[in-house]
């Protein structure tokens, strides 16, 4: 079997398994995503960056448009593009922050 | 089903993990250099290090008949301490010529600083003088992005450095598009949490093809799976893609990339 193309979505019917296969698997990722959004919330940190990151990430399922992984992960990364002068000796986080607003 | 596991740090896993991976399949291993999760004290922690990738790890393979390939450098992690990168840096023609090295790698950027910049800039030096393959790390989370488009440009910015002879690791759904563009190999990594999932990594194959692209478990010292390539055959197998399909991506592909080091061999399977 050839891979679907990009532009002409799989007729097949295992495109159907798709759904029967992962629905369940990822309907249950989307309620820890809200059930984290509303636990930072009850504990009072819902203001750190990351959740808001997350918050501002998330708008991109409801757009409609396409290429939603894409969106997001470009949506937590960082936007310059120069290299930092000097390293801050912590690891990733996760998203972004502007050394402006810290 | 056969396969090759182009990225796996073996030094961080058990025999029991060699055995399981030779158990589903896999024809050879290539283990890249990389922070071993604590920052060695001092270029003779190098040392041992590159002897373990080039005489220890090959004889610990070969107890199950699998090929041990291996990929030498600093780790962008540790390029910041510029003196004693130059110091290690300086030791790697040492191991070069030795049989089981593909190339230079993991090299690439870390937090994306200027520092881990001039590193790199070197290793690439070092690949161009000895004519080896490059294997590049892709920062994590939020620094991928920018730092993807870094090293492609300083990669870009050396006429000699052929880009298919360039892999570019770590790849995801923001990144993989510029990095084939600019005709470089592309590695998607199958890792919990971060990088790729099986199925986002065979959404990745159907949107971008299946060429120049492998796909790799990077195992480690981290929570990893060793067996995360064999087991993403199986989400190909529920798209319902043939097993020669899966053989090109699992076996096919890293052969061709790899067949440019004079020291790797076709695996017999
Ligand atoms: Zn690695």
């Amino acid at each position: 079997m050839q891979p679907p193309q990009p532009d002409s979505p799989s007729a097949d019917p295992t495109a159907q398994a798709l759904v029967d296969d992962s629905f369940v698997p990822v309907r249950a990722k989307l309620i820890e995503v809200a059930a984290f959004l509303d636990r930072v919330e009850r504990h009072g940190v819902d203001d750190d960056f990351r959740c808001q990151a997350l918050n501002k990430a998330a708008q991109v399922l409801l757009d409609g448009e396409p290429e939603r992984a894409r969106r997001i992960l470009e949506s937590l990364s960082d936007p310059t593009t120069e290299p930092d002068e000097v390293s801050t000796g912590k690891p990733a986080v996760g998203a972004w922050q502007d050394p402006a607003s810290q | 089903m056969r396969y090759i596991e182009p990225h796996g740090h073996m030094v961080s896993r058990t025999t029991n993990d060699y055995q399981a991976m030779v158990t589903a399949g896999c024809a050879a291993v290539c283990e890249p250099a990389f922070w071993a999760g604590f920052d060695r004290g001092s270029a003779d922690g190098f040392r041992d290090y590159y002897r373990q990738l080039t005489e220890y790890e090959p004889a610990r393979a070969a107890k199950f008949k699998l090929p041990h390939y291996c990929w030498l450098c600093l780790n962008p992690k540790e390029a910041e301490d510029l003196s004693l990168a130059a110091d290690v840096l300086a030791m790697i023609p040492e191991f070069i010529d030795r049989p089981n090295v593909l190339g230079i790698g993991e090299i690439g950027l870390n937090r994306n600083t200027r520092n881990e910049m001039k590193v790199l800039e070197q290793h690439i030096e070092i690949a161009v003088k000895y004519d080896q393959l490059i294997l590049v790390h892709t920062p994590h989370l939020e620094d991928k992005l920018k730092g993807t488009k870094l090293i492609v440009d300083l990669l870009k910015s050396h006429s000699e450095v052929k880009p298919e002879r360039v892999i570019i690791d770590h790849v995801e759904e923001h990144t993989i598009q510029h990095v084939l563009d600019q005709g470089f190999w592309a590695g998607i990594t199958l890792y919990p949490d971060s990088k790729s999932s099986p199925p986002r990594a065979v959404d990745m194959l159907e949107i971008c093809g299946r060429e120049r692209i492998w796909l790799n478990s990077a195992c480690d010292w981290g929570i990893s799976d060793p067996l995360a390539v064999p087991k993403t055959a199986i989400e190909m197998r529920q798209r319902g893609y043939d097993p020669e399909f899966i053989d090109q991506i699992l076996f096919q592909n890293p052969v061709r990339f790899l067949s440019q080091c004079p020291n790797f061999s076709v695996p017999v399977t």
